[in-house]
């Protein structure tokens, strides 16, 4: 294929252009910000282009074609550190490439309605924009650095949008949060990054893949292990996914777009990128399927005792991160790029969904607020919504579709995805180069499928079936169901786009195994012929028999699940079977509910520590002794000052004299 | 006709002294200081574009001898010729408030001019000395401009005694050396030159003379006084031009005529010269609470800096110390400027530090250029003053004189001090009470902006990096 | 070294001696017969007492400059003045830009009223004040 330089300008540079026009604009020019359809279709189009771009680029491409390179100039060199700004166009950046201005043109879509009221309305658009921005250069990158300054980049829009509306102290606090553990993320992969450049002197992707037998055992392992630290960062895992949840303050879209769909899969995308460096180290790939079933299975038990809507999708996106790192770790890295992509869907469409929702109980407090009424209650709380569906039957559908997506429910976007994973999980328990340790992983995967479709269904259940509860729960909202509302157009359009690509999306990947009974030639899974030249995958090796044998049963446990749910939560018996769980599972259900400590573990264990030894020894020793030693220094310098200040007496001969002194003192220098 | 070639060869000075002599016929014709003014303005923009064409030329020498052109003199002309023309156009409406504007001043600065072209280009003492002199009588005439004022005429005099002084050593020196060598041409001294009694004592001399021009430790006391005295403008003519043509004569000296450390130990006069300059300066500069006064001593600190790269006696030292006068040349300019504005708006007081309280809010643009400037002088990237530190004490080290490298950044970190302090009065001490200042003129205003934006853009982006400095210094040697 | 320089110091020496014998003689041989008048400081005529500082009109100083600068111009031109067919164009060239600058300050000094001595004319700020 021809070079792709002036696509790539273009997918890189419109999102730039939009942030710029958009942000200084907007920041010079009160008329400017009230001018929001000019600003929502400016960076609309801003994204929707490039979308088309990486579209026509897909087209050009297919799964044999060689990555193709857009250099477009050096960023910087000294010595034989030279760091190009060049983008590389390949199978696995434009997949990403695709989802990324795809689900982002959808959600800015959607943003239009949603935001329509905020006068932050220039602002929230131009950080879209230079997220999108900062996410194409991840995803995009051909070289660490590139790829470093995307992360950083995504991690600064995170921090801006989670904080967006920053007058509320708590939000404020969450940006704080999500930007400090994702710096902790971001030390372990910068210090990976040295240890490759100190080892090969390059940080360019296709001449480290290349170059791989440069790098001893040892190496490998802890650069492994140092980014798997980075990516648990970005894209929250144990033991970093606490700030996570918090980061729901944001605006819902952002929610959507950032903490869903696309800057939480970056650590997904980089260890792919680096795959054949990851299977040379089954260690590191362990911990990885270890930290991602863990982290799966813990977020998926908190999520059952949430009673935020959008909380509940929090762990709910923690849980299916834990599945994509389950499956890195699997070696199935097309399966976790798989899953990105059905999960970016579906999750997209859930998060839109929640906003719609919230949007409408939002605007039942302002109307009575309105009538005078003085009521206030939480607009996220499912226990006070139900029976939405009459009055928003749009969101409902197309919630429930991505609910029973994620659920596993064939042939939905997710159960294609999900199962591929599990499956090589199950593999993995065979051969030589895992263990049994594998059986234990796919059995905890299994249990979280099944928990996965439990708290799903129990969220939509009780959002939207049964009845309104908000009148019975909170006096002088009588009556307030009439002014429950569907969203406009611009957010259903985006809510129907996305709910139609988690019913299709998973026929990118159709497992092999189903052509192969059929009699075909096993390669109907088109994602894993096209990434075949990336991911480094370890193939299955299971018969066909077993194969369909766990997908029967996956099926079976997301359809037991399904019917439990509903049986508990299907008419308005939240409160009481919430009451009944935490009476079965009695102590668990408490660790559940307090989200295993985590927060509190780190405050007391890292937090407070830290802080007291600042206190009491840092700002002790930096006081009296820093302070103290650069004071009297400075305190000499200035009294030897004055002193001197005495030779200059102002008379002219005295001068004369002294330049006398200065003849004989060269004089002595040079002749002795 | 070798003669014509001469002439061409040191056409920016032939330039300057014509403009010189059309300034004073036209304020004695025209009474017109404002013509004077076009004409020195036009002058010395002509003589720079010639400065700068034979920068790129070939360099060789001319009047038998008497004169280099090209490489490093090229080089030394442009700085002189860009001292001078800042300091001329934001002289004009300063002199205007002191009552001080006419064609004389603007005749008095392209006459000193001229004589630092040609101290510049010379390739012999005898050139030297006459055009030291040249440059330093016109300086004397103008350090008593505001011959009214008591603290004018004890600047004039002061700098005329001591200077006449110096100068004296400075002849006594040629003397000696003449006596030694039989010869008053750079190289052919080089050539002829011995160890002896004599020799030592003529080159020590001369070193005196030049020493005392740049105001180095202890040869510097007259500068507080005369820079005190002097209108702000003038000095900054002689804080930049002066300086950078005498310092280009010293290079020229070390390079032409001292090219092999065997004859003298002149390098470590130069660096006990160079710390003294740098501790002193600093230090006193420290104490003072006149900005003026300040900025002399700071001046005198940064002769120390320069003298490190002189020190070092090596290729990348002598680079330096060109580029080094380049950076100091822009930052001291425009940093005097902004304290020229700050001081006519009410008189002379107004260069106690006191008075500068809250003065950055009053006219923002102005306020911000002093920072930029002042942290220049600090030394602080990204601005040029850093590079040229940079350069100086790179070269230092290369050289092995590591002390003398950690003492000049130690001196330079104490400075920091003095010049933030200014900036701490700018911006965050209050206004004793409400006026307000005048807005600055045009010509004024934009020069100061110039120097601001080069200051910062040949701090981010060195163009005349040490490479193709080094090549003019090389290129020095062989002719 | 010192040989070559000792005619030098001969000559000092004889002159200093000579100095000794000629005031020694005079002192011996002839009548010295002193009064106040012949004891008094010869000083061409003029009376020797007052004030020793005494200002003069400043209009002295720069004719004295003015002076200064043109006899060493006559100076100057004099030994080129006798051999200038034999240095060529170029010395020529070379003095008449020097005598065109100094005549370019003779006309800057008359235009100014240095050599005016009419007082009424004398511009100095100084002097008004």
């Amino acid at each position: 294929m021809e070079s792709p330089t002036a696509l790539v300008s273009l997918i890189i540079g419109l999102p730039l252009l939009g942030f710029l026009i958009n942000g200084i604009l907007g920041l010079s020019s009160t008329a400017y910000r009230s001018k929001k359809t000019l600003i929502g279709i400016l960076a609309n189009l801003a994204v929707f282009i490039p979308f088309l771009c990486a579209l026509t680029l897909f087209l050009n491409f297919d799964s044999e074609s060689a990555a193709a390179f857009a250099h477009l100039f050096t960023w910087m060199e000294t010595g034989s550190f030279s760091v190009d700004i060049a983008y590389q166009v390949d199978q696995l950046s434009l997949i990403m490439t695709l989802v990324v201005t795809g689900v982002g043109s959808l959600i800015h879509l959607y943003s239009i309605g949603y935001m329509a009221h905020d006068e932050g309305f220039w602002k929230f658009f131009a950080y879209l924009n230079l997220f999108i921005f900062a996410m194409l250069n991840l995803v995009l990158a051909d070289n660490l650095l590139l790829l470093f300054l995307g992360w950083e980049g995504v991690g600064l829009c995170s921090y801006l949008l989670i904080g967006f509306w920053y007058t509320d102290m708590s939000k404020s606090d969450a940006a704080k949060k999500a930007f400090l553990y994702n710096r902790v993320g971001d030390f372990a992969f910068l210090i990976a990054i040295f240890m490759i450049f100190e080892t090969i002197g390059s940080l360019n992707f296709e001449v480290i893949l290349t170059s791989l037998e440069a790098f001893s055992g040892n190496d490998i392992f802890w650069i492994g292990l140092l980014i798997l630290i980075g990516a648990t960062g970005k894209s929250a895992q144990i033991p970093l996914f606490v700030w996570l949840p918090d980061a729901m303050a944001g605006p819902t879209p952002v929610s959507a777009l950032i903490h869903a769909a696309t800057m939480v899969t970056s650590g997904i995308y980089l260890i792919t990128r680096m795959s054949p460096m990851f299977v040379m180290s089954p260690e590191v790939m362990m911990i990885v399927a270890v930290i991602g079933a863990l982290t799966a299975i813990v977020a998926a038990t908190i999520a059952i005792t949430q009673y935020d809507i959008k909380g509940v999708l929090a762990y709910s996106t923690v849980s299916q991160l834990g599945f994509m790192f389950l499956a890195l770790g699997s070696g199935a890295f097309t399966a976790a790029i798989f899953h990105v992509v059905t999960h970016a869907f579906f999750k997209a469409c859930l998060f839109l969904g929640s906003g719609s929702v919230i949007h409408t109980m939002e605007h039942v407090e302002h109307k009575l607020h309105d009538k005078g009424k003085d009521v206030h209650f939480d607009p996220q709380d499912i226990r006070n919504m139900g029976g939405l569906r009459k009055y928003m039957p749009s969101t409902y559908k197309t919630f429930l579709i991505a609910t029973i997506a994620i659920a596993g429910i064939p042939p939905l976007a997710g159960f294609f995805s999900k199962d591929e994973i599990v499956m090589h999980a199950f593999n993995m328990g065979f051969g030589e180069y895992a263990g049994a340790m594998y059986f234990i992983l796919w059995g905890v995967a299994t249990i979280t499928a099944f928990l996965t479709a439990f708290y799903m269904f129990r969220l939509t259940f009780t959002t939207f079936h049964g009845s309104f509860k908000l009148p019975k729960l909170i006096n002088g909202t009588e009556g307030s169901e009439e002014y429950l509302h569907e969203s406009p157009a611009t957010m259903t359009t985006a809510l129907w786009s996305l709910a139609g690509l988690s019913i299709v999306g998973g026929f990118i990947g159709l497992p092999n195994f189903v052509s192969k009974t059929f009699g075909g030639d096993g390669h109907i899974n088109w994602l894993h012929e096209w990434l075949h030249t990336i991911a480094a995958d370890i193939p299955l090796t299971l018969s066909g028999t077993a194969e369909w044998a766990l997908m029967t049963f996956a099926i079976i446990v997301a359809a037991v699940s399904v019917y439990i749910a509903y049986k508990m939560y299907g008419n308005d018996q939240q409160e009481e079977s919430d009451a009944w769980i935490a009476s079965k599972f009695g102590p668990f259900y408490r660790v559940w509910k307090d989200k295993y400590s985590l927060d509190e573990l780190y405050e007391g264990a890292i937090v407070h520590p830290t802080v007291n030894f600042s206190d009491k020894v840092l700002a002790v020793f930096d006081m009296k002794i820093v302070d103290g030693f650069v004071n009297a220094i400075a305190g000499t310098v200035r009294i030897s000052g004055s002193l001197l200040r005495y030779i200059q007496t102002g008379v002219a001969s005295n001068y004369a004299l002294f330049l006398i002194l200065g003849v004989i003192l060269v004089l002595t220098i040079l002749l002795f | 006709m070798n003669y014509l070639l001469d002439l061409q060869s040191f056409l920016p000075g032939i330039i300057v002294a014509v403009a010189g002599l059309a300034a004073i016929m036209l304020e004695a014709f025209k009474k017109s200081a404002n013509t004077s003014f076009s004409v020195t303005i036009g002058g010395i923009a002509v003589a720079l574009l010639f400065a700068i064409q034979s920068l790129y030329g070939e360099a060789g020498t001319a009047f038998s001898g008497m004169i280099v052109y090209g490489g490093v003199g090229a080089f030394g002309s442009v700085v002189v010729l860009l001292g001078a023309l800042f300091c001329v156009t934001i002289s004009r409406e300063y002199l205007r408030d002191l009552d001080l504007h006419n064609g004389e001043v603007y005749g008095m600065i392209l006459f000193s001019t001229t004589g630092m072209l040609g101290l510049a280009v010379s390739n012999d003492l005898i050139t030297l000395f006459i055009s030291l002199e040249t440059m330093s009588i016109c300086l004397y005439v103008l350090a008593g401009l505001m011959k009214n004022e008591k603290i004018g005429a004890e600047s004039a005099l002061k700098y005329f005694l001591l200077g006449a002084f110096s100068t004296g050593f400075l002849l006594y020196g040629i003397a000696l050396i003449y006596g030694a060598t039989a010869a008053t041409n750079l190289t052919e001294i080089a050539a002829a030159a011995q160890p002896t009694f004599l020799f030592l004592c003529g080159t020590g001399l001369l070193f005196v003379g030049l020493f005392f021009k740049v105001a180095a430790v202890p040869f510097h006391m007259w500068t507080p006084d005369v820079y005190q005295g002097t209108p702000t403008t003038i000095t900054a003519f002689m804080a930049t031009a002066a300086k950078s043509a005498t310092f280009v004569a010293f290079v020229l000296v070390l390079t032409r005529m001292l090219p092999s450390s065997e004859i003298g130990d002149w390098q470590s006069v130069l660096q006990v010269v160079a710390i003294l300059t740098m501790i002193v300066g600093n230090l006193i500069a420290l104490a003072q609470d006149n900005v003026k006064r300040m900025l002399a001593y700071s001046s005198i600190a940064h002769a120390g800096y320069l003298m490190v790269g002189l020190a070092a006696g090596n290729e990348a030292g002598y680079a330096g110390v060109l580029y080094y006068l380049f950076a100091y040349t822009i930052m001291n300019a425009g940093a005097f400027g902004v304290i020229a504005y700050y001081e006519r708006n009410h008189g002379l007081d107004f260069t106690e530090i006191d008075s500068y309280a809250g003065l950055g809010f009053k006219v923002p643009v102005m306020g911000v250029m002093l920072s930029v400037f002042l942290f220049s002088l600090a030394g602080i990237p990204p601005m040029v003053g850093f590079i040229g530190k940079y350069y100086v004490f790179a070269a230092a080290v290369q050289a092995g004189l590591i002390p003398l490298a950690i003492i000049g950044v130690l001196a330079s970190a104490a400075s920091v001090y003095y010049y933030l302090r200014v900036m701490v009065y700018l911006y965050f001490k209050e206004a004793h009470k409400e006026y307000s200042l005048k807005t600055p003129g045009f010509l004024f205003k934009w020069t100061l902006i110039l120097l601001a934006v080069l200051t910062v853009y040949y701090g981010v982006e060195p163009v005349l990096p040490t490479s193709s400095l080094m090549e003019l210094i090389s290129s020095y040697y062989t002719v | 070294m010192f040989e070559q320089y000792l005619p030098i110091f001969v000559l000092l020496g004889v002159a200093f001696v000579l100095a000794l014998a000629f005031m020694a003689l005079s002192r011996f041989l002839g009548p010295y017969r002193p009064n106040t008048v012949k004891l008094k400081p010869y000083e061409s005529g003029m009376d020797p007492v007052g004030q020793a500082k005494d200002r003069y009109s400043i209009a002295f100083y720069l004719v004295a400059m003015e002076f200064i600068v043109f006899d060493l111009e006559v100076v100057f031109l004099y030994p080129w003045a006798v051999r200038f067919l034999d240095m060529g164009t170029g010395t020529f060239v070379a003095m008449t830009v020097f005598i065109v600058i100094l005549f370019i300050g003779l006309i800057y000094t008359l235009k100014k009223g240095t050599l005016d001595w009419d007082m009424k004319n004398f511009k100095y700020e100084a002097l008004k004040k």
